[in-house]
């Protein structure tokens, strides 16, 4: 028993031992990326094609969230901070100055495609088409009724607009802390108030977004979970007027089981995506540190990776993975920009 | 009291109303026969409502097993088309004439290769578009596989070589029926053109299910088809590791000094309200305090083993303490008093007697404890091991992740091929779960003394 106590001792001291001083802060042979969990499931596809096919070892890549990502990327130069951010939108003022102050000047942007954020219901579930207005109109908190802003008194669809049919208002989204709602907010809700006479007489901004993208809480718009599969199995196993939001690659993934509404009269498909006419679509994008490059080994080939034809390009396995790719012209640019690993100058 | 004194001639002038032996009794007339049976009423329902509570819980478990069951078995069976693959260097794109070295092999064109060969099962396709399919159907896993068996043997290149190249996810969904065949083509991840070669496949047996050993050699990957849980358990037992090098010996240390040597004074009272406080604390304020010391400050790695463990420790040493306290507690204080009497010091006494006869009790704490630590996700959320690793960790500070995270990930997944892969994880985390807990049976069995 003493022996063994002893050795116990010993062990615990050599462990406190190592934890102090900087002995951590060594060089890294590993690209880490960190950011967004919408980019995530891109950025991992290229990081294990990036493994297989070169002799660099597959780079981490963590799902932080967009912000949570960029306060880790501009954090400063060295191999405690990662390399890569993912963004499911463009780096903020903001951040681009916290980056800069922490002596993070020169950042290189690669934007790799669009999301699409889709209304779904389960297949076979009566047809009909919404309008950002109509969807904002039945999920906002207050609406102007005769002038007034009440609390929403709406709860079936034919109540918003009497062109929709008289089914209950039902909707499962995200939740506030998922990017895919700080984009459902800003795309649709926001782009739904846009021209909203009621909307556009209030004077004061804070005011008019509070308007416009505070969601109802009376039971009508269900927090689904960061998991969009859940949404997915809740719709389809709903009962038809169940609406489902979440993004677009997990609609590729079961078209057999859930549908998807026109918004705006359009239909969310790759193409209309892409060509930037589905009102609810987004641009992704990643940021990388020049300073890493040759330091960190591989940098400027998974760079290379992410941007060729076999992983971008037109079939590749990018979209197989459910991204909306760039159109070719968008493509060359994007791949030119990473062969000269060109900075950005201001967000 | 009142309520006796009134029942007593209650029930005197009862008994002089009817003269039968069995009415004399004042606890028989009717009311008290109808307060007799409402009481063995409400026994009875009293133990109804147990059964329905222990009713409850089995279903629920019962329903638990069932989905985990139903959803997960497929995922240790992975469906594989059979191929003859001609290994030539000119398909590879290897330079010269060899010996090649392993990096020029590794780095070979091998799913090109794989779907050369696809293209020479099926000779009818000749489209760009439908050879796109056709190579849809095998995964790259096909390709790493046949790049092992080369590199292994180098002699295969330039001879034909039967393979079972591993079949895409959207293929083997729709071979275990996930995927149904009945619904319309528009609506199905796999389309008429790959059901008619799979068809093809199947009518000369060359596709077949097989144990999916993969699942548990190798880790993460983006398609369900290729993931296993090798590197996650690797990181989670690094973890427990770190977690009981540190846990324990700590944790045993401070219950040992509290419950036998420190004085009850305010100070120890402090103390241990604050164990029992912090033995209740919500795990993420333990991966809160593991950001700010050990990332932020000790400047340690992101997503490792060393840092989860340290975390984990932290979190667990109260539980440790409380548990280890009472298992000294338990040992009666006879022990001590005649290990005193023969003039042994409190060392002595502590060591030689105490500590071995606490010892299953304090293993089996220990053990409970950690079995909790192996579910925990939300602390190692904060110190980011909660990331796409595609390595197995070979060290405490590689970057790794963890079981139950690996499963929230796949959870996570838009691919309809980590639904059962998601099952499969959970499986393997009860099955830890279930050894760990049967080891401190175990011990518990085996050292435990009854007085």
């Amino acid at each position: 028993m003493n022996a063994k106590l002893a050795t116990a001792t010993v062990a615990v001291m050599a462990l406190s031992a190592a934890f102090t001083g900087p002995a951590f802060a060594q060089a890294r042979d590993q690209i880490r990326i960190v950011g967004s969990s919408t980019v995530f499931p891109f950025t991992t596809a290229v990081a294990e094609n990036f493994g297989r096919s070169t002799s660099f070892r597959p780079p981490i890549v963590e799902s932080t969230g967009t912000g949570g990502g960029m306060r880790l990327f501009c954090g400063g130069v060295g191999p405690s901070h990662p390399d890569i951010s993912n963004a499911s939108r463009r780096i903020t003022k903001s951040e681009f100055d916290t980056c800069r102050n922490n002596g993070v000047t020169e950042i290189v942007e690669l934007k790799i495609g669009f999301d699409g954020i889709v209304v779904t219901t389960k297949r076979g579930a009566p047809k009909f088409n919404l309008t950002r207005e109509q969807v904002w109109r039945a999920l906002a908190r207050q609406v102007p009724v005769n002038g007034q802003w009440v609390n929403n008194p709406y709860t079936t669809w034919q109540q918003v607009d009497a062109s929709l049919p008289n089914a209950r208002i039902e909707v499962i989204g995200p939740p506030p802390t998922s990017g895919t709602r700080d984009s459902f907010n800003e795309l649709m809700l926001q782009g739904g108030c846009a021209n909203v006479a009621e909307v556009r007489a209030v004077q004061d901004a804070a005011q008019r977004l509070r308007y416009c993208t505070q969601i109802r809480e009376d039971g009508r718009f269900i927090e689904g979970g960061e998991n969009d599969n859940l949404i997915v199995q809740r719709v389809a196993a709903g009962d038809g007027t169940v609406l489902g939001v979440f993004g677009f690659s997990f609609l590729e993934e079961n078209l057999d089981k859930i549908e998807a509404k026109l918004i705006d009269g359009v239909e969310p498909k790759f193409e209309t995506i892409s060509e930037g006419k589905y009102p609810v679509a987004r641009d992704m994008f990643i940021y990388a540190k020049k300073a890493h490059v040759g330091v960190i080994p591989g940098i400027r080939e998974f760079l290379a990776e992410y941007v060729s034809d076999r992983a971008m390009g037109d079939n590749g396995y990018l979209e197989q993975k459910g991204l909306v790719i760039l159109p070719p012209a968008a493509l060359r640019q994007q791949q030119d920009g990473i062969r000269n690993l060109v900075s950005m100058t201001s967000p | 009291m009142t309520e006796l004194a009134a029942a007593a001639p209650a029930g005197a002038e009862g008994a002089s109303l009817r003269p039968s032996t069995r009415d004399l009794s004042p606890h028989m007339s009717d009311a008290a026969r109808a307060r007799l049976k409402t009481r063995y009423r409400a026994e009875q329902r009293f133990r109804a409502y147990g059964i329905a509570a222990i009713s409850f819980a089995m279903l629920s478990l019962v329903i638990l097993l069932w989905t985990i069951l139903s959803n997960g078995t497929t995922a240790f069976f992975q469906t594989h088309i059979r191929l003859d693959v001609p290994v030539g260097a000119d398909r590879l794109g290897l330079q010269g004439s060899g010996p090649w070295t392993p990096t020029e092999l590794r780095l070979a064109s091998w799913d090109r290769t794989i779907n050369l060969a696809m293209q020479e099962r099926f000779p009818a396709v000749t489209s760009r578009a439908d050879r796109n399919l056709l190579s849809r159907m095998v995964s790259p896993g096909a390709g790493e596989d046949l790049r092992n068996m080369v590199i292994a043997d180098p002699a295969l290149i330039g001879r034909t070589v039967q393979v079972w190249a591993l079949a895409a996810s959207d293929i083997d969904m729709f071979w275990k029926g996930h995927i149904r065949r009945d619904v319309p083509e528009a609506e199905r991840r796999v389309n008429d053109r790959t059901v008619g070669w799979i068809d093809d496949l199947t009518a000369r047996d060359e596709i077949r299910s097989q144990f999916n050993t993969r699942f548990f050699t190798s880790a993460s990957s983006v398609r369900p088809e290729l993931v296993g849980v090798a590197g996650s358990v690797v990181g989670t037992l690094m973890t427990l590791l770190v977690c009981m090098a540190l846990a324990v010996p700590v944790g045993v240390l401070a219950a040992i000094y509290l419950e036998e040597y420190a004085p009850k004074n305010r100070i120890t009272d402090i103390i241990e309200v604050n164990i029992n406080n912090l033995a209740a604390v919500p795990s993420i304020v333990f991966g809160l305090l593991g950001l700010a010391v050990f990332l932020n400050f000790f400047g340690m790695p992101r997503s490792a083993p060393l840092v989860g463990g340290i975390v984990i420790a932290l979190m667990s040493l109260p539980t440790v303490i409380i548990a280890t306290r009472a298992a000294l507690r338990a040992v009666p204080p006879s022990i001590r008093e005649a290990a005193l009497g023969v003039g042994a010091s409190k060392m002595q006494v502590i060591l030689h007697h105490v500590l071995p006869l606490a010892m299953p009790g304090i293993m089996t704490g220990t053990i409970i404890t950690l079995a909790q630590a192996l579910g925990e996700t939300a602390p190692l959320l904060m110190i980011g091991m909660v990331a796409f690793v595609t390595d197995i960790p070979n060290s405490v500070t590689a970057s790794a992740t963890v079981l139950p995270v690996q499963i929230y990930m796949w959870a996570g997944s838009p691919e309809r091929g980590f639904v059962e892969k998601t099952s499969a994880g959970i499986m393997v985390l009860l099955v830890l779960l279930l050894a760990m807990n049967a080891v401190a049976i175990y011990l518990r069995k085996k050292f435990e003394r009854r007085w």
